[in-house]
């Protein structure tokens, strides 16, 4: 059992994000509290990304709230948005990693552009931690074409965490992983938030990452969080029809 | 009495609209490179890396185009020339024809199919699949070091480009004129500097920067905003080639009009 604290690490109130005539975001409020695992769920399309998103800085709201480590984290000077961000971990649906770099540089490179006269032996050491921690020692020297799809995801997250970050985000962190891979991934984020006492965002549409990984689940449906709470509490006594029928249709029921 | 729109001019708006909104962004992004080129921190080692990258990855083409646009344009002169007995003439005529236009144009279009279009294609390919955000979520500056760097390069290489395009260009010239007209080395090349100026060189180094710059920021342009997945990234390498050249050619027109006016003034 995970020890989650009292503190608020990210409290999102009445946010609203539209592309055009698309309103995906309809006042939106959230809390995500130290030390735990939060998997936002929801259909695709639903906004669960653009959520994230708009927590770093890459997209920006029409309306609303966002308070990150209990400051305004909306409308920043680059210089300050990027302090903050240098405590959030974003994890990316398609990895993200520098096609151009083997491993090695993709782990370093935000390292030595962040941190100021970092030493050559803390840089690999990091590394080295890093790639132990995702149980991949053995490919810092290979080119991101020639990785797995499950070895990119965790080469991604081992990216995302070089700088320590506090808060960890994934988007979509199973998609496209066969279920042993998927399990893994799974796996892998609950120990990263047991070895570096991160708080989490989880998106996702799979249940089972949800109940493997979540403390709490927050269900987006049409632009709205209509249920929040433990895995029991959200689906298994659900009387919202979309809700229920988003646990019905996945392969638990 | 109401003038009635139709869907005819709805259309028309619209894309009136897109072209202003599309040249307000190019303005806002050259805008962007000029204000982050000074600040620190400076990228020199992918500058250097861009640089060499540019310069040897066009090297063969550029190479071969030169020196078979140097035999080609000679042997086709030469028949006017012979007419008035002038075939003499040749280093002189083939020296300007290159040094003022042959030699910037021909690089710089060839530059435009084989640098622009792979930039393009690099940066746009890094904006699909969501690189240019994982710059930016870990606090770098991806546009300084993506597009600053890119354009800097080929500002720098292009001028280095037509300088070697000219030479070979006119290597490719001497052999022609050597088996045709018998004429040494130091004769040719006597004959080439007598008939260029330095405004003739000064006039085609500062058209290789503009072409050179031209190339790197709309290639980055164009992958910078490149979308739609894949087929976004095939599009930003074709509208990087497209864009360059057209562009290209209108400078050219531009600068050989100043230039003129200088000369002749």
């Amino acid at each position: 059992m995970r020890k989650i604290e009292n503190e608020k690490v990210v409290e999102i109130r009445g946010l609203y994000k539209s592309f055009d005539d698309n309103h995906v975001l309809r006042g939106v409020d959230l809390d995500l509290y130290k030390g735990e695992n939060l998997v936002v769920l929801g259909k695709s399309g639903t906004g669960k990304s653009v959520l994230i998103k708009i927590l770093v800085g890459l997209l920006t709201p029409d309306k609303g709230e966002v308070k990150i480590f209990g400051k305004n984290a909306l409308g920043l000077p680059i210089k300050e948005l990027n302090q903050l961000r240098l405590r959030i971990g974003f994890s990316f649906q398609a990895s993200a990693l520098y096609d151009s770099m083997t491993v090695r540089e993709n782990l370093e490179f935000p390292l030595v552009r962040n941190v100021k006269n970092i030493s050559r032996k803390e840089v690999d050491r990091r590394v080295e931690e890093l790639l132990e921690a995702v149980a991949l020692p053995k490919t810092v020297n290979q080119m991101p074409s020639e990785l797995s799809g499950g070895q990119k995801k965790r080469i991604g997250i081992a990216r995302t965490l070089i700088l320590y970050p506090e808060i960890m985000l994934y988007d979509e962190p199973t998609a496209g992983l066969d279920p042993v891979t998927c399990i893994e991934i799974n796996n892998l984020i609950n120990q990263v938030q047991e070895q570096f006492n991160t708080s989490s965002i989880v998106i996702t549409h799979d249940l089972a990452c949800a109940k493997q990984t979540g403390d709490r689940m927050a269900v987006l449906i049409n632009g709205q969080f209509t249920a929040v709470g433990s895995f029991t509490d959200v689906f298994e006594g659900a009387e919202d029809p979309q809700v229920k029928a988003f646990y019905d249709y996945n392969f638990i029921k | 009495m109401f003038y009635k729109i139709d869907s005819r001019d709805t259309v028309l708006s619209k894309k009136l609209d897109k072209f202003f909104r599309g040249l307000a962004n190019a303005f806002q992004f050259v805008k962007r490179f000029f204000q982050e080129v000074w600040r620190p921190p400076y990228e020199f080692r992918e500058v250097l890396r861009q640089c060499y990258e540019i310069g040897y990855r066009s090297l063969p083409l550029i190479s071969l185009t030169g020196f078979i646009i140097g035999i080609v344009f000679t042997n086709q002169s030469r028949p006017s020339l012979a007419e008035f007995g002038a075939t003499s003439w040749l280093p002189a005529l083939i020296s300007i024809a290159v040094v003022r236009a042959l030699g910037p144009l021909v690089t710089a279009l060839i530059s435009a199919g084989k640098v622009g279009s792979s930039i393009g294609a690099e940066i746009g390919s890094m904006k699909v699949t969501e690189q240019i955000d994982a710059m930016e979520v870990s606090a770098i500056n991806p546009f300084k070091y993506l597009v600053v760097t890119r354009t800097l390069a080929t500002t720098f290489m292009i001028p280095v480009l037509m300088m070697y395009t000219d030479f070979v260009a006119l290597m490719g010239s001497f052999i022609n004129v050597n088996q045709n007209e018998l004429v040494s080395l130091s004769t040719f090349f006597i004959q080439v500097f007598e008939s260029i100026s330095f405004l003739d060189i000064f006039s085609s180094v500062i058209k290789s920067l503009i072409f050179g710059f031209t190339i790197g920021i709309v290639g980055c342009y164009k992958g910078y905003n490149s979308s739609k997945g894949t087929e976004g990234v095939g599009q930003a390498a074709n509208a990087a080639v497209v864009m360059s050249m057209f562009l290209i050619f209108i400078e050219e027109l531009l600068v050989m009009q100043i230039v003129n006016a200088i000369r002749y003034a």
